[in-house]
């Protein structure tokens, strides 16, 4: 199981500020199991964002977000939601952030820090390392950290040529799709900031996280 | 002047600069330097010294920019963020200060698989806009990254990269001014071989004032071999050599003299585009011809401030 937890709440709003209307997902896997990203969660965020005079358009709460023909499959009967929406925020692993950024051109927010185990990887990219301090909401929900070879925050670096990374022709430019996407959701802006350095502290790498305090 | 360094007064006093690259040895003799330093002296205003470069174990670059320093040159640090995490960086760069180095130039670093220890762990703890911030914070707040107060002045000169021959095209501008909101006061560009790509990216360059902010150095590679020349169009990443120079370079009587030619032409072109204040020599195992091709371009004598 993915071990996730919820963002502080005003990591979340400041995410959400200007948008309006919010369209939530949850998942009734390992989030769920780790009262992150469940039913329960979902309405506890639903209930406070409208207190903050945000208007939720809906939510769904998916088996397993990380399969992403489920995702997609799921969230087709939500189009109108979420098309009327100015973003989605995704309750989840980093797993199933990144499935919902390639399944929606909407702007999404993770709801969600992943701290730990088993690899989430569905198929062919990798897509979560567990580093405990998400930054998909500036990466436009694709991850530097999983899958640029050097975990730029603020890529590309010269190595990118013709999509491809600089160490192998089959791996696709982790800076190159976040630029496309960002692109195509009207949001390169926001690649004009510059990512602060990173807090690597509860990553993966130091031993368990939920063991150390 | 914010470090004083000979390479911040020529660039400030508005004079076209000349930098070369001298590459450290694969081992300990200090000649190698002194003999490359000697030979550069008279030539250009300043001398980079690489950063492990392509990921090769070499003599590092604070001890060859050491060296240099003590026969008067003035020296530009090269460090990339492959190999050191944001400890052992800001700390290098005290103790480069208080050695007297003062230009320092940021550099991702190519990737570890392309160096002779391909299965070292990669570091990048921060990234290379992340460096620059940082030494900008460190020189005009004199803070370390976690906020701490650090004591002495920090005089820097600071460098950043950009290579407008990698993708996305359109996206390297917006690199270059965050580079530039970071703090840099100079970049190189990697090599310009395509010179009409180049020309349009500085076209966009100056479509957003960065020219008027920062001083650009164009990167300039002399092709010393036919070998060379389609081994960097194939295999190196980030540069891009057109056909059209790899067949001059084959159909040459002399290869050495063509390529100089061609590293000739392109400084000429170099020199009319607005906003390029100066160029940088990276003359890859071929030192020996920095000096023949600064005198032909017609950029002697350096100035001296």
């Amino acid at each position: 199981m993915l071990i996730s937890e919820q963002k502080p709440f005003e990591e979340i709003l400041d995410y959400v500020t200007k948008d309006r209307v919010i369209f939530l997902i949850g998942c009734k896997g390992c989030a769920d199991g780790c009262e992150s990203g469940g039913e329960r969660q979902v309405l506890e965020i639903k209930k406070r964002l409208e207190e903050e005079g945000k208007a939720i358009s809906g939510f769904s709460l998916i088996d397993m977000v990380c399969n992403e023909a489920l995702t997609r499959m799921k969230l087709a009967a939500y189009a109108e939601a979420i098309e009327s929406a100015d973003s989605v925020l995704v309750m989840t692993c980093g797993a199933g952030i990144q499935t919902v950024a390639s399944s929606t051109h909407k702007v999404i927010h993770p709801g969600c820090n992943t701290i730990s185990s088993g690899h989430a990887e569905w198929k062919q990219a990798e897509r979560c390392i567990e580093c405990g301090d998400c930054v998909l909401e500036f990466t436009g929900g694709i991850c530097p950290i999983a899958r640029c070879a050097k975990g730029l925050l603020n890529g590309p670096c010269g190595g990118s040529q013709g999509g491809k990374c600089e160490i192998s022709p089959n791996l696709p430019c982790a800076w190159q799709l976040i630029i496309e996407r960002h692109s195509k959701i009207g949001s390169l802006h926001m690649l004009e900031e510059i990512i602060l350095p990173k807090n690597w502290d509860p990553s993966l790498r130091d031993g368990s996280p939920t063991q150390r305090g | 002047m914010k470090a004083g360094s000979n390479l911040e007064k020529v660039l400030e006093e508005g004079y076209f600069a000349v930098t070369a690259e001298v590459g450290p040895p694969k081992g300990t003799l200090a000649k190698v330097i002194q003999r490359k330093g000697e030979l550069l002296k008279s030539y250009c205003d300043a001398m980079n010294v690489t950063d492990n470069q392509t990921a090769i174990v070499r003599m590092s670059s604070l001890s060859g920019c050491i060296l240099l320093k003590e026969m008067g040159i003035d020296p530009v640090m090269q460090m990339v963020v492959r190999d050191r995490n944001r400890i052992a960086i800001q700390s290098d760069i005290l103790g480069a200060v208080a050695l007297g180095i003062r230009n320092v130039l940021c550099l991702s670093g190519d990737h570890q698989r392309f160096g002779n220890h391909p299965t070292a762990k990669g570091v990048y703890d921060i990234d290379s806009i992340q460096l620059v911030q940082t030494l900008k914070t460190m020189r005009d707040e004199k803070k370390i990254l976690c906020g701490e107060g650090i004591s002495g002045e920090v005089q820097l000169f600071i460098g950043a990269v950009e290579n407008p021959f990698a993708d996305p095209f359109e996206y390297r501008v917006m690199r270059l001014a965050k580079k530039v909101r970071a703090g840099a006061d100079f970049i190189q560009t990697q090599a310009v071989f395509d010179v009409g790509k180049f020309t349009k990216w500085m076209e966009m360059v100056r479509d957003q004032g960065l020219d008027k902010q920062v001083h650009i150095l164009a990167g300039v590679i002399p092709i010393k071999s036919v070998g060379m020349a389609r081994y960097m169009r194939d295999n190196v990443s980030g540069i891009s050599v057109p056909d059209e120079i790899v067949t001059r370079m084959e159909e040459a009587k002399d290869v050495k003299e063509e390529g100089v030619k061609i590293a000739l032409e392109i400084i000429d072109q170099l020199k009319e585009i607005d906003g390029i204040h100066g160029i940088h020599i990276m003359a890859v195992a071929w030192e020996d011809i920095v000096p023949v091709i600064v005198e032909r371009a017609g950029l002697l004598p350096r100035p001296i401030l």
